[in-house]
């Protein structure tokens, strides 16, 4: 019997995982995919809103408000990159201008700070490439970005380092409630807990009504998002935000920690909980909108493209609330990265009310290797640890210089990549300019090694996503 | 941590890549009796892409005979050991400053600088991946590029598929065209963008026409389908601005999808070192002697333009080995400076510019295909260089022998060389 099962290890399941192995306190985690970070966690604009959005006095507000000021010293302690670079919304015309001062009024009533409303020349100096047409814009100094799956990858192997256990390919069919305690089934697996917290995203709700709670519906918003070179990543500094209009809340234009150019999202309700596929339609829009932000941008230098479905509730707010030991993380659409820590502690609280004991685990280590220490490392840094292990000199990926050492050790450490997605998540292999086109044969290699199994039963992502069908002569 | 030094050392001429063209020049420069020469290559063993290449075709302008991949990589190979030219495997360059020092890593010296010389660059090219072709639909397993597949069947010994669509019409999608028929998968499509293929007519003779496979001209992939394993694409035929017809879309079933949709040289050293770049060729502004804008530097081979034949990247290494040796002794005789201009038609030449009155063979692509035309050589009013075309396609590289007294001819006229077909 555990104490808590939690129910997908997104980057909220994470926070919540982190926050809970910090007490003595039997946690699992159960997952239906073959790595974390894998829902609406691995493919968002991987911003820390400043809270200007959200509705004053609504949960998103209070929630993103109180995560965007914890998040620096999160990120610290579990080795994570986050850089405060600051964001712009801009605007076109002067009913933008009202917008953005009605913006401005609702961020400083939901406590941001130093939010300010600019005109076409001090934008200039912060962004000299700002679109053409761009006149006015509302600077918020606290907006960040982060990478949201290595975010999430450090709180669960965080987690796990403390004693949180993680169950993969556990697809949640069943809940049975007991006398003071659920039993959570897959098709081969069982996890038996007194308190459940379902983040399970967009599916949180199939998960609700299991348990007969069928008080929301949540269901998933496209949003595709191009992805280029780094030759381009410097182009803007801050992240560049679209004014809200009656055409919708508009794409952004950001760098990202990694030193990329990311655009996107556009916004589309769809029914598929499983569509993550990009349109023409969606990419062109994309291009239009970033193009009237940012000036230059040299779309020759796309490296991918991808969409991301966020879970939308149906109340408009964050849907956090317990009944009985169940506990609903649902409809955590934007801006549920930088509300992150903000609702781990606030799921503790509903714990404790819920009549959970919390004691503190005096072995709880706060602090995470980072996941990218040896790049940063110096050369001769870099030299001492080869030594060790010779295998950090021997680069698999020409394009974000990765070693084997680092894969080997992504493999290995908490939580281990299983397939060729999960090592490029966590080491970059793969994600440069030839997007894996000579380094995915010798990673497949590599993991068959590591973990023990044929080349031909490497995955790119888990699931039927063979990367090999067999040998040849054998076919 | 206890931390030391880097180890520095240093060598006449360093040469960043052991394919053809880190061979080739490394063994030029040795026949001109330099010694102090070494060799860094990333991969276990020298050869290059050519190692994957196991078809044949290779060397009939070089050894006078037809060789696959291995054999053509090996006749360098041996020559490089029988010289005793010192290499390095498993060794990766990770920057070229522009004094010429050179850091590379490999497991056994961990990180090292060498002060060299000359440094000639050679580091290949690599292919366009999907993400930059931005096709629409799902992420499935089963996306590679055909150099990927190549790699895959021929050194891991692993089938990626077995139902396949090819889109793009290069070189190497061709021969994978053919590979994978011969390993029985069947291969249903072969898409190209262009009215045009990109590829040698040989190939396309060879690899698609003798084995049924279609090429589809004026076609393209529009969406991928498949949530895991790809399961099928939908292709459509395009309009003369390239945009997709929606009335001709048709859905293939298929678990491959391959793509040979251009070549792109790897460059990342050679920026880094601020050494521009040519718009067009992606490789690096070079003279006759294939040296950069960085004295010292030169490079050759698919870094610098991409090549269709290894002869080529041969001969054009063997300039820059022989010149390198020339920059190392301080017998360069750089005595002009005449730039070479592509009119359009033509898109690129390599070199783009001449700096010594000596014989040079110009190389150049045509952007579009060509039916009797003159290539023309023109410097001022004066037409220096004429002949007539029957056929001339981007995917085969053309030549131009200009000689001493045509070079001289156009100092004395001071104006650029101007490349044009008319």
């Amino acid at each position: 019997m555990r104490d808590v099962v939690i129910v997908g290890a997104g980057v909220i399941g994470g926070a919540i995982a982190r926050e809970l192995s910090k007490y003595k306190l039997d946690v699992t985690i159960v997952e239906k995919c073959s790595d974390v970070a894998m829902g609406a966690t691995r493919a968002n604009s991987a911003i820390v809103h400043a809270g200007f959005d959200a509705k004053e006095g609504s949960l998103k507000a209070k929630m993103n408000v109180r995560g965007s000021k914890m998040m620096k010293k999160f990120a610290e302690e579990l080795g994570v990159k986050y850089k405060r670079n600051g964001s712009l919304v801009v605007g076109f015309s002067e009913e933008d201008r009202a917008t953005l001062l009605d913006l401005k009024k609702r961020g400083e009533i939901n406590g941001v700070e130093g939010l300010r409303v600019i005109d076409r020349e001090e934008i200039l100096k912060l962004e000299p490439s700002i679109g053409e047409k761009v006149t006015v814009a509302l600077h918020a100094p606290t907006g960040a970005i982060i990478c949201p799956y290595e975010l999430c990858m450090a709180c669960v192997g965080n987690a796990m380092d403390n004693g949180v256990e993680l169950k993969l390919n556990f697809d949640v069919k069943k809940i049975e409630k007991h006398d003071g305690y659920y039993t959570v089934y897959s098709d081969n697996d069982s996890v038996s807990a007194k308190y459940v917290i379902n983040c399970a995203g967009v599916y949180s709700d199939e998960i609700a009504k299991m348990v007969a709670d069928d008080s929301f519906t949540v269901f998933p918003r496209r949003g595709e998002y191009m992805l280029l070179d780094k030759e381009c990543g410097k182009l803007v500094s801050h992240t560049i935000f679209r004014c809200p209009s009656k055409m919708g809340k508009g794409i952004l234009v950001s760098p990202t920690v990694d030193g990329n150019l990311l655009l996107g999202p556009t916004a589309e309700n769809i029914e598929d909980k499983e569509d993550k596929s990009t349109t023409a339609k969606g990419l062109a829009n994309v291009r239009m909108q970033a193009s009237e932000q940012v000036s230059g941008i040299n779309f020759g230098k796309i490296i991918t493209s991808f969409t991301g479905l966020r879970s939308v509730g149906s109340t408009g707010d964050f849907i956090i609330n317990e009944n009985d030991g169940f506990i609903n993380c649902a409809g955590i659409e934007s801006p549920g990265l930088s509300s992150a820590p903000a609702i781990a502690e606030y799921v503790r609280e509903l714990l404790v009310s819920a009549g959970a004991v919390l004691e503190n685990k005096e072995s709880f280590v706060a602090k995470r290797r980072p996941m990218h220490y040896f790049k940063e490392c110096s050369d001769e840094e870099k030299n001492a640890i080869i030594k060790e292990n010779p295998a950090y000199a021997h680069i698999i990926c020409r394009c974000e210089m990765v070693s084997e050492g680092e894969i080997v050790e992504a493999i290995h450490t908490n939580p281990g990549a299983r397939d060729v997605d999960a090592v490029k998540r966590r080491t970059r292999s793969g994600m440069g300019r030839c997007q894996g086109g000579f380094c995915s044969p010798y990673v497949v290699e590599i993991l068959a090694r590591e973990l023990g199994v044929a080349y031909t039963d490497i995955t790119k992502f888990g699931g039927e996503s063979y990367i090999n069908i067999g040998k040849t002569k054998e076919v | 941590m206890s931390t030391k030094a880097l180890k520095e050392i240093k060598c006449e001429l360093v040469v960043v890549g052991g394919g053809p063209a880190g061979m080739a020049a490394a063994v030029a420069a040795y026949e001109e009796g330099l010694r102090d020469i070494l060799i860094l290559e990333r991969d276990d063993n020298l050869g290059g892409i050519l190692r994957q290449c196991i078809h044949n075709g290779f060397g009939l302008h070089r050894f006078g005979e037809e060789l696959t991949g291995p054999e053509y990589a090996y006749r360098y190979e041996k020559m490089v050991r029988e010289y005793g030219i010192p290499f390095m495997t498993d060794t990766m360059v990770t920057s070229i400053s522009e004094d010429r020092v050179v850091t590379a890593q490999n497991s056994k010296e961990g990180i090292f600088k060498i002060h060299a010389g000359a440094v000639v660059l050679a580091m290949g090219c690599r292919e366009r991946p999907k993400g930059a072709l931005n096709i629409a639909g799902h992420r499935p397993a089963g996306i590679y590029t055909a150099g990927t597949a190549q790699k895959f069947v021929n050194m891991k010994g692993y089938m990626p598929g077995k139902e396949v669509v090819i889109l793009g019409s290069g070189d190497i999608g061709l021969i994978m065209a053919r590979r994978m028929t011969l390993e029985g998968a069947k291969v249903k499509a072969v898409c190209e963008l262009m009215p045009y293929s990109g590829g040698l007519a040989r190939n396309i003779e060879q690899c698609l026409n003798d084995f049924g496979i279609p090429l589809m001209l004026s076609h393209t992939v529009v969406e991928i389908h498949g949530n895991d394993r790809l399961t099928g694409v939908t292709i459509g035929k395009v309009d003369e601005m390239r945009r997709p017809i929606p009335e001709s879309f048709e859905y293939i079933p298929c678990d491959t999808l391959l793509l040979s949709c251009g070549l792109i040289p790897e460059n990342e050293l050679t920026k880094d070192a601020g050494i521009s770049l040519d718009r067009i060729t992606n490789g690096a502004v070079v003279d006759g002697e294939r040296e950069t804008e960085i004295p010292g530097v030169f490079a050759c081979g698919n870094v610098l333009h991409v090549h269709d034949l290894v002869d080529y990247v041969s001969e054009e290494a063997s300039i820059a080995g022989k010149a390198a040796v020339r920059f190392i002794r301080g017998e360069g005789a750089k005595n002009v400076n005449i730039p070479i201009l592509a009119d359009g038609q033509i898109r690129y030449t390599v070199p783009q510019k001449i700096t010594e009155i000596t014989p040079t063979r110009v190389y150049f692509r045509v952007a579009d295909v060509y039916r009797d035309r003159k290539v023309t050589v023109t410097c001022g009013d004066e037409v220096l260089y004429q002949k007539k075309k029957q056929k001339l396609a981007p995917g085969e590289m053309e030549t131009v022998e200009l000689s001493a007294d045509m070079i001289a001819n156009a100092e004395k006229i001071g104006k650029a060389l101007e490349f044009k077909l008319v």
